[in-house]
């Protein structure tokens, strides 16, 4: 009898339980979309501020003080030591490989470069482009077109196999050369492949293929530092524990530490792959993403807030007027004998049915919105957690009931008399 | 005026406050609504417009986005960073470094930078140090330098073109960066071991892109000796990232702003809907269509108003409140978005209050009053 009280209830007054069905399915589908951008934003936002750089390096472990100044390094190439470059792949094969963006090897190398006429002390700096390698049964692609995606070239970039080189482009308009020309680097004739505009001092050098630049300082396979670009979880206590000294941990705690995406555990991870290496947070990045992401997730928890609060008030909003209506109908089962526990339990009934069928559409609808917030700002795909579907049909049941409970206790509390006689 | 017109206008008033009076939990539930649905689009709009000035404040922490440079290795002018200080005014901090390569007794090359340390510890937050050097010939080592140079923490000689100077470790410096390499010096014991002067000067300057550029130029105007270079890549992924959270913010403020019009309309339809009998008693008496439009108009108007006014101050209450909590800062109330909430919230109040009414003029009143 209940079963059908309730199915002929849909069945007969399908306008108006669509219309309260469209209320939730529109509340969930904004909750679901807002769920979703916020929860996935921490990791979006991540990735611009890889724009910034770098975050981890890797240096020699016996290597010399750097000589640098403004960016230039002065460091005379026999002093101090050196990576090897056949170790690299390995970064790939770290716990957290998955959070590591690119890696780009840097060799700075002093030389001398002409083009028709006075040879010019320069810093040629040898690095890999888009380099491929192979790692385990994976092949990836990675290099400085990976870790500074602020560098801009006018014309191409050269290949990792060839001896072409990007010129700086303050060099560039010094010498009048552009891209195609033909220049002595070390007394080796080599094309300009395109002008690099880098910024400051990137701006005065010259950029080769790595094995370019270890040809010229005659050691093959020397790499002088590597710069890593990682997605990482902003520094909290265990990770400012872990940076003192991981061996000082507890086991248990060793193990979070090592098996969270802090900067400082995947720099320690580097340093198990590579042999006599150190690798170090670049503090400048590292430290302040945390700070950031931290204020854009906050704002976006809070907005979200907001979108469940409004969409909240829209589910109940609709449901208490829907019940309103049916004063006729409780006044009429009431006068013939129903309880306030019946007429309640219809209603909630009515009411979970409809939060269900309305949840699940508006959770799918919800969806395609990320996807198009998404696609429509960062260009990829929102990630959706499938725990979220149970979550939001129960969080919109919940929110159906607590919207219709008020109206209902009135419904319960007409008189039937009045409501009959149409006074109420 | 007539005194008919002035019954007929205190009629009009009374007949309008009156369900109000009589029914205050219906004129109640319409409010909320509008309160609701205002208050929300106020605090996301405010957010929306401050939100840009709060982001670029917490950026500035990523240090400098400007740099400033002596062309050919000269030093900078005596009064440069004076000059660069009232070209900031407000809105930018810089700090000066000046460097050498000096050797150390063993002879090894080693960078030693002056520096102003107390504007350096306000522009670079990163830096972890371990204490500041505050006394004559007292130094800030660099991780790698204080391994290389003073393993135990002594004092230890450094030497450049053939003057010395004995320095003492005062503090660690760890960045991660070239700096691990370096010796910090204070300026003034800088300048008084080599005799020079700074040669960079480092300048956060706070604001968009387009903001950033302009005080370039306007550094440049006012160094013209000197080179003035944006830090590309900081400049370019502040502007990035808040592009993006910009544009997330927007989607939201725009789903939020729907669903509490939709939200809102629904209510106020409902609730005038409900009325149908008044509605049908008027014209059973002789109203004309005008005057039962104008009526019910003229309340959806008022309850909208009514609505916008306490919405936008709860509004401007939660944006605050978030500015707060996230920002630690307060958001600035933006007093300028008011006639678009009011404009708004009238709006949609009427649309919700005559939507029925062209619905319901079709309908005999005396079907309406028999119940069907």
């Amino acid at each position: 009898m209940f079963a059908r009280l309730v199915y002929q209830s849909f069945r007969r007054q399908r306008r108006r339980k669509l219309l309260a069905g469209l209320a939730i399915t529109l509340g969930v589908a904004v909750a679901t979309a807002m769920i979703a951008v916020a929860a996935d934003i921490g990791d979006k936002i991540n990735r611009e501020l890889r724009t910034y750089g770098a975050n981890l390096v890797v240096y020699p472990d016996a290597d010399t003080l750097d000589v640098e100044v403004g960016g230039v390094d002065l460091k005379p190439p026999t002093d101090g030591a050196y990576l090897n470059e056949a170790d690299l792949p390995a970064i790939k094969g770290t716990f957290w490989r998955h959070n590591i963006l690119g890696f780009a090897p840097f060799l700075p190398v002093p030389a001398e470069a002409a083009i028709h006429g006075q040879p010019q002390h320069v810093e040629v700096v040898g690095t890999w482009f888009a380099h491929s390698f192979r790692y385990g049964n994976e092949n990836f692609t990675t290099g400085v077109r990976a870790t500074n995606p602020w560098w801009r070239v006018s014309g191409a970039w050269p290949a990792d196999d060839s001896h072409d080189v990007l010129v700086g482009e303050d060099l560039a308009a010094h010498w009048g050369v552009k891209a195609g020309d033909t220049l002595q680097v070390a007394g080796r004739d080599t094309k300009v492949a395109g002008i690099l505009s880098a910024g400051a001092a990137d701006n005065q050098k010259i950029v080769a293929p790595l094995h370019f630049a270890q040809e010229v300082l005659a050691r093959p396979g020397a790499v002088r530092r590597v710069l890593v670009s990682a997605l990482t979880k902003p520094e909290d206590e265990l990770a400012r524990r872990g940076e003192k000294n991981p061996r000082a941990l507890s086991p248990e705690l060793y193990d979070r530490w090592y098996c969270s995406p802090y900067a400082n555990s995947i720099a320690y991870q580097l340093t198990e792959v590579i042999p006599h290496s150190r690798a170090e947070q670049i503090r400048q990045v590292a430290q302040n993403e945390g700070v950031v992401l931290s204020r854009i997730k906050g704002l976006m928890l809070l907005v979200t807030l907001a979108a469940l609060l409004a969409s909240a008030l829209a589910v109940s909003a609709a449901m208490a007027t829907a019940i309103f209506e049916r004063r006729h109908e409780v006044g009429l089962m009431k006068a013939m004998g129903a309880g306030n526990a019946s007429v309640a339990a219809l209603f909630f009934a009515e009411a979970g049915l409809l939060a269900l069928l309305g949840g699940a559409t508006g959770f799918f609808f919800g969806i395609a919105l990320a996807q198009e917030i998404g696609q429509w700002i960062f260009g990829s795909r929102v990630t959706v957690a499938p725990v979220l579907f149970p979550v939001v049909l129960v969080v919109a049941v919940l929110v159906t009931f607590a919207g219709s409970a008020a109206s209902i206790r009135r419904a319960m509390h007409f008189s039937p008399a009045v409501v009959l006689r149409g006074d109420a | 005026m007539s005194a008919q017109g002035r019954s007929r206008r205190h009629m009009f008033l009374r007949m309008l406050s009156r369900p109000v009076l009589v029914r205050p939990g219906r004129a109640l539930t319409a409010l909320l609504a509008v309160v609701v649905a205002a208050a929300v689009a106020t605090a996301t709009l405010n957010l929306y417009t401050d939100v840009q000035a709060k982001l670029h404040k917490e950026f500035r922490s990523y240090g400098a986005n400007v740099v400033v440079t002596a062309r050919d290795g000269h030093a900078l002018p005596a009064d440069a960073l004076a000059r660069v200080d009232h070209a900031l005014g407000p809105r930018g901090m810089a700090a000066p470094f000046a460097f050498v390569v000096a050797r150390t007794a063993s002879g090894s090359p080693v960078v030693i930078a002056g520096a102003d340390l107390e504007r350096v510890r306000q522009l670079d937050t990163w830096w972890s140090v371990t204490a500041w050097p505050n006394a004559r010939d007292t130094a800030l080592l660099g991780k790698r330098a204080y391994q290389a140079l003073s393993p135990q923490g002594q004092p230890f000689d450094l030497r450049f073109e053939g003057r010395v100077i004995h320095v003492t470790p005062a503090g660690i410096l760890s960045t991660g960066s070239a700096e691990d390499s370096r010796v910090y010096l204070r300026l003034e014991d800088f300048a008084r071991w080599t005799g020079l002067g700074p040669s960079t000067l480092e300048i956060a300057v706070t604001g968009s892109p387009a903001q950033i550029h302009a005080m370039i130029a306007r550094l440049a105007a006012a160094l013209p000796e000197a080179q003035v270079q944006p830090v590309r890549q900081m400049v370019e992924a502040e502007a990035r990232v808040l592009d993006k959270t910009r544009a997330t913010l927007l989607a939201s403020t725009a789903l939020i702003i729907l669903t509490a019009a939709l939200c809102m309309l629904a209510t106020l339809t409902a609730s005038v809907f409900d009325r149908r009998k008044d509605f049908a008693v008027m014209k059973a008496l002789g109203a004309s269509q005008r005057a039962v439009n104008v009526l019910f108009a003229a309340e959806a108007a008022s309850i909208g108003a009514a609505g916008a006014v306490i919405g936008f101050v709860l509004g401007l209450g939660i944006a605050a409140w978030i500015g707060r909590v996230n920002f630690h800062a307060a958001v600035s109330p933006r007093f300028s978005i008011f006639p678009e909430v009011f404009a708004g919230s009238v709006l949609v109040a009427l649309l919700a209050a005559l939507l029925p009414i062209s619905l319901l003029r079709k309908v005999q009143p005396a079907t309406i009053l028999r119940g069907e």
